[in-house]
């Protein structure tokens, strides 16, 4: 009896055809591991140029504070190690005589970082005269030279010696920019979606709300640059480049992504619950503070924090209000001039020192830390407190 | 006094005298309820009751004077709008607590007090897109007066830099007519990036995503959906470093590798990276679309015979495709109003020309630039930004709508 | 035409003559050809058992009815014989199914190739979002049937003819299928599986979702359909099932409890559970 279901050993049309479907099939696998390869290739990327800005060169010098040093602070380091040690490690040392007269004539041994193109060197990033390698050499053999973690990164702001340079000020700017943003869009943005998920009427005034909202959140960023400067700065006078209207610019943008992921979180809440609170004789408003509120928190959070991660790497309408400043010590208000994260990566990475490469890499790195951190809280709270109905 | 140090006045003489309102609006209700007479509402809502009399015609007497020095009507000292408003709050106090009576509905009132608190809060949104598009419209109307539309939209020259010297009072070391506001080379570099980027996302995100839904295991979806999400969450200042530092010199090696002459500030690198930024946007929502697809619709194509690959390229991307066109709008919105990837990678050249090897700018870089120097705010290269982002606002915003149209018109014919 | 030519030859043309009008009590003096039968099929899902030891002849160019309550294991049998159950994961299947003497679930058998001998329609009409023509002509011009323009054009044309559709849509071969009413697509997605030119239709309740004017044609297209092909119907209605049925199997718990011709089976059950089932008592 001839058989006839293999089709696929004696009929080549059907053989075509499974060639071509294991041909569509390669091709989509092959897409995603492309873009698996694009996310490797990106972090490795990263991560190897920045790692080494987590650690530093110092050098042992003793800090002679003579008479012209009073005046000049390089005059206290050996002539000799001048090209070696940072300009910035002992530009304080008039000011420190002068505040401490004591000082004066006293002399003492201290570790300081070296100078950038050195330390650039020791990294193998760079290249250097003849001359100071063997010195430099000679210095790291007898261990005058070492190689510490490089805790002043975080704990001191910009500067334009890039061994100096550091992300606090940026951090503390960004942490000032995220509170105002906060404290401007949650409120509104859980009142808006409130309203328009328990109390609205369905009519002309509550759609064109719905649309405006989804439309917005899809504006690109940096038209909410523009509105900042020409509504916040220009017509309410708010100071330029502050975590104010940084803050401010960016609550709008975050309005929508907290709106829209409110309305998904009280709307998972379902109409049982409602109707029984209704049904004890509580009004409207009592039966979403005490009922459907409480039940939504988690959903409501867990957007939050993804609108507010978003908003922290935004970079874009900053620059356009003016949160680009070189900012060395960190603000203390909402008022004074700030800077944030991505806009100190920014500021560092339009700078032709080859030293500020790897600091950018590495405030990409800590950046990408931080997003990746709130992300992961955000995931981690909505499987914790998901409820299915 | 400044504004902070008033308002903070305001509120730190409002807070007692709230608690005060509450204090004395429950004593009463409750004395009156003590002598037997029944009253509509609890007790302590009358004592809210006495707080939004007290509170709220304050708030306003001090929010309008705000406003009114804001849009420079009048500028009321500030000492005095501290002062009218305490009065006006002691005033409302007194008329609150005279105003409770046993047939007040305290509670109704309440209510509908919070009601038009979520509302006001819900028109924020609204106010927002239209202060955007007044305050953008109002700064490019002042551009348009002194540049003519027409040549806005169809010159092909854009060199705003000796205006500026004109501004700066320098206008006769120049030659005449020297200032060009021609944007269509903005516009092309633009379009180039946003076509570069697209055909680097679209391919690799539809792909993916047929992946994901067809082909893979619950697990492997569950481990690649997460994985290719995180591209979504990295900031664009980092792509366009990425872009910059690793991805040019890549590019202009290979040129240089088939003797072509590619620019350190090449389009295609600013296009390409943009593009992995937009995979994840293509592949989660085709992804979405295409699981959204009836199950029944595939069972009737293989009930015919047919293989894996025919259904999905025959049956279900024919289905999804308004979906897919949706996602594919979305993603031309994002590359369109891009702007840290192009300032960083891309050049400052306005270049018309088909070689994405070449440098291009922007809209996007244009704007940064025109707002980022130490222009004085009226002269036209600053307004220019307003311009452009007019131009840009009105593009995205339509892509934006025909893109919901059509998922919600996918939604409806397969909920 | 190509689509007569291969049933004639596949089936002999003896039995094509005598099926025309043979009245159902008639149909047991003609020895009825096998066409499927499946011998000690079990299916699990995952670890549940879905079907025991199910053994069951259906006969070519009959009806055979698979009647049974809600869960009873008929509408995953059906799907063994075109094993559309492939497409579940966590399906396995011990025992066999023949298709005239070839085992279907053997490992060298070739899926795609199964389905065009063996169509199916479903419960819920699901036309393609095409055209009524591409609905049509799609697998066809696939499986390489239908080649060149006048080909296919005349593939549809007789496909409709044969699902009684034809006359209703002759004019508007461009619209959308999904466009159709309940009943029509129904019947369009009949004539989507005729034009693959199958041996066997499987039809997993066709009529459930339809208003009993739509079912009354349907039906009648079932009973003109037997001529040509072997028809195995799921059904939840007993009544359709004694209409359109010359064989019926009642499935109860995964197992097949009684089969037999329609008539005698409804008449006069042997089992008492069948006799409840059929009377209304359970289901």
């Amino acid at each position: 009896m001839q058989r006839r279901l293999t089709g696929s050993a004696n009929d080549p049309l059907i053989r075509a055809r499974y060639r071509r479907e294991s041909r569509f099939k390669a091709y989509s696998i092959t897409a995603l591991f492309v873009a698996f390869a694009i996310i490797v290739a990106f972090f490795t990327d990263i991560i190897s140029q920045g790692y080494s800005a987590f650690w530093r060169a110092e050098i042992e010098v003793t800090l002679d504070y003579n008479e012209r040093a009073e005046r000049i602070g390089r005059f206290a380091i050996p002539e000799d190690l001048r090209e070696i040690v940072s300009r910035g490690a002992v530009r304080s040392i008039p000011l420190q005589i002068r505040n401490n007269p004591a000082l004066a004539g006293t002399s003492r041994t201290e570790w300081v970082p070296v100078y950038s193109r050195i330390d650039q060197y020791l990294k193998g990033k760079e290249e250097l005269p003849p001359a100071l390698v063997r010195q430099v050499d000679e210095l790291k053999a007898a261990g005058v030279i070492r190689t510490t973690f490089n805790w002043a990164f975080f704990t001191s702001g910009d500067s334009k010696l890039p061994e100096l340079a550091g992300i606090f000020s940026a951090a503390v700017g960004s942490l000032l920019v995220l509170a105002v943003t906060l404290v401007f869009a949650f409120p509104i943005g859980v009142m808006s979606a409130i309203y328009l998920e328990e109390f609205a009427p369905d009519n002309k005034l509550t759609q064109a709300i719905e649309v405006n909202i989804n439309n917005l959140a899809a504006v690109p960023s940096i038209i909410f640059g523009l509105l900042g400067l020409a509504v916040f700065i220009n017509t309410f006078g708010v100071p330029r480049s502050s975590a104010l209207v940084g803050g401010l610019t960016l609550g709008l943008m975050t309005l929508p992504i907290i709106i829209i992921s409110t309305r998904a979180a009280l709307r998972a809440v379902p109409d049982p619950i409602r109707l029984g609170a209704f049904a004890m004789g509580c009004s409207r408003w009592q039966v979403v503070r005490d009922h459907v509120l409480p039940l939504s928190l988690p959903g409501i959070l867990t957007g939050t924090i993804i609108g507010l991660a978003q908003a922290m790497g935004e970079t874009a309408p900053l620059i356009i209000v003016g949160m680009i400043a070189y900012i060395p010590e960190a603000p203390t208000s909402i008022f004074e001039s700030a800077t944030v994260l991505p806009a100190q990566v920014f500021t560092w990475a339009s700078e032709p020192r080859k030293a500020f490469v790897e600091k950018t890499a590495a405030g990409i790195i800590v950046l990408l830390a931080i997003l990746l951190t709130l992300n992961a809280t955000a995931v981690f709270l909505r499987r914790k407190f998901e409820r299915r109905w | 006094m400044g504004i902070g140090l008033t308002t903070l006045l305001l509120l730190g003489a409002l807070a007692p005298l709230g608690y005060l309102a509450f204090r004395l609006g429950r004593g009463k209700a409750l004395q009156t309820m003590a002598s037997g007479i029944s009253m509509h509402s609890r007790p302590q809502q009358y004592g809210w009751y006495s707080v939004v009399w007290m509170g709220l015609p304050a708030l306003g007497v001090a929010i309008a004077a705000a406003l009114l020095s804001v849009f420079g009507v009048i500028a009321p000292s500030r000492e005095l709008v501290l002062i009218v408003s305490l009065v006006v709050a002691i005033l409302g106090l007194a008329q609150g607590m005279r105003a409770i009576r046993p047939e007040v509905r305290a509670r109704n009132a309440l209510d509908n007090i919070i009601r038009w608190l979520l509302l006001s809060a819900a028109l924020i949104s609204i106010i927002t897109t239209v202060s955007i598009v007044l305050s953008i419209l109002f700064e490019a109307m002042r551009f348009f007066r002194e540049v003519s539309v027409w040549e806005f939209v169809t010159g092909t020259v854009w060199s705003p830099g000796d205006t500026f010297l004109e501004a700066a009072g320098r206008g006769d070391e120049v030659g005449e007519g020297t200032s060009f506001f021609g944007s269509v080379p903005l516009f092309a570099g633009t379009f180039m990036v946003t076509a570069i980027a697209m055909a680097t996302a679209l391919p690799i995100g539809l792909l993916s995503a047929i992946f994901m839904s067809e082909y893979a295991t619950r697990a492997q979806r569950g481990i690649a959906k997460p994985i290719l999400e995180i591209l979504a969450g990295i900031p664009t200042v980092v792509y366009g470093f990425f872009a910059a530092i690793t991805v040019t010199p890549i590019i202009v090696d290979i040129a240089a590798f088939f003797g072509l002459d590619a620019s350190y500030s090449n389009i295609l690198s600013p296009g390409i990276v943009m593009g992995i930024m937009i995979i994840p946007f293509i592949s989660s929502l085709s992804d979405d679309v295409i699981n959204s697809i009836p199950q029944s619709l595939r069972e009737g194509a293989y009930a015919l015979g047919t293989t894996h690959s025919e259904t999905i390229k025959k049956v279900i991307l024919p289905a999804a495709l308004p979906g897919v066109i949706s996602a594919f709008l979305l993603g031309v919105s994002r590359a369109l109003g891009e702007t840290m990837i192009v300032v960083m990678a891309a050049g400052v050249r306005p270049n018309l020309t088909w070689n994405p090897l070449e440098d291009m700018t922007t809209v996007t870089v244009n704007i940064v630039y025109s707002l980022t120097g130490d222009l004085a705010f009226d002269s036209p290269q600053t307004l220019s930004a307003f311009a452009l982002g007019l131009v840009l606002f009105i593009v995205t915003l339509m892509l934006n709508l025909v893109s919901t149209y059509l998922v919600r018109r996918f939604k409806q014919k397969y909920d | 035409m190509e689509t007569e030519v291969k049933n004639t030859t596949s089936a002999g043309a003896a039995t094509m003559a005598q099926k025309v009008e043979t009245l159902p009590s008639e149909r047991q003096t003609a020895t009825p050809e096998v066409k499927m039968s499946a011998s000690d099929l079990n299916l699990w899902y995952g670890d549940t058992q879905a079907l025991h030891d199910i053994n069951l002849d259906m006969y070519a160019r009959e009806v055979t009815a698979l009647i049974g309550p809600s869960g009873c294991g008929k509408s995953t049998f059906l799907r063994c014989l075109n094993r559309m159950n492939d497409l579940i994961p966590q399906v396995h299947i011990k025992g066999n199914v023949m298709l005239e003497g070839e085992d279907i679930y053997d490992p060298s058998v070739d899926v795609v190739q199964l389905r065009t001998f063996v169509g199916m329609v479903f419960q819920k009409p699901n036309p393609f979002p095409k055209s009524i023509y591409e609905n049509i002509a799609y697998a066809p011009r696939l499986h390489g049937t239908g080649t060149s323009r006048s080909e296919l054009d005349d593939l549809v044309e007789s496909s409709l003819k044969r699902a009684g559709l034809w006359n209703e849509v002759a004019d508007r071969l461009d619209t959308p299928g999904t466009e159709l009413s309940g009943g029509q697509q129904q019947r369009l997605c009949i004539a989507r599986a005729i034009a693959v030119n199958p041996e066997v239709i499987l039809m997993d309740e066709p009529a459930s979702a339809l208003d009993p004017l739509a079912t009354a044609t349907v039906e009648e297209l079932i009973h003109e359909l037997k001529d040509n092909y072997t028809i195995v119907i799921v059904t939840h209605n007993l009544q359709q099932a004694a209409r359109v049925a010359g064989y019926t199997a009642f499935f109860h718990m995964g197992r097949i409890v009684e089969v037999n011709d329609t008539d005698t089976l409804f008449t006069n059950p042997k089992e008492q559970r069948t006799e409840d089932y059929i009377t209304g008592r359970f289901g």
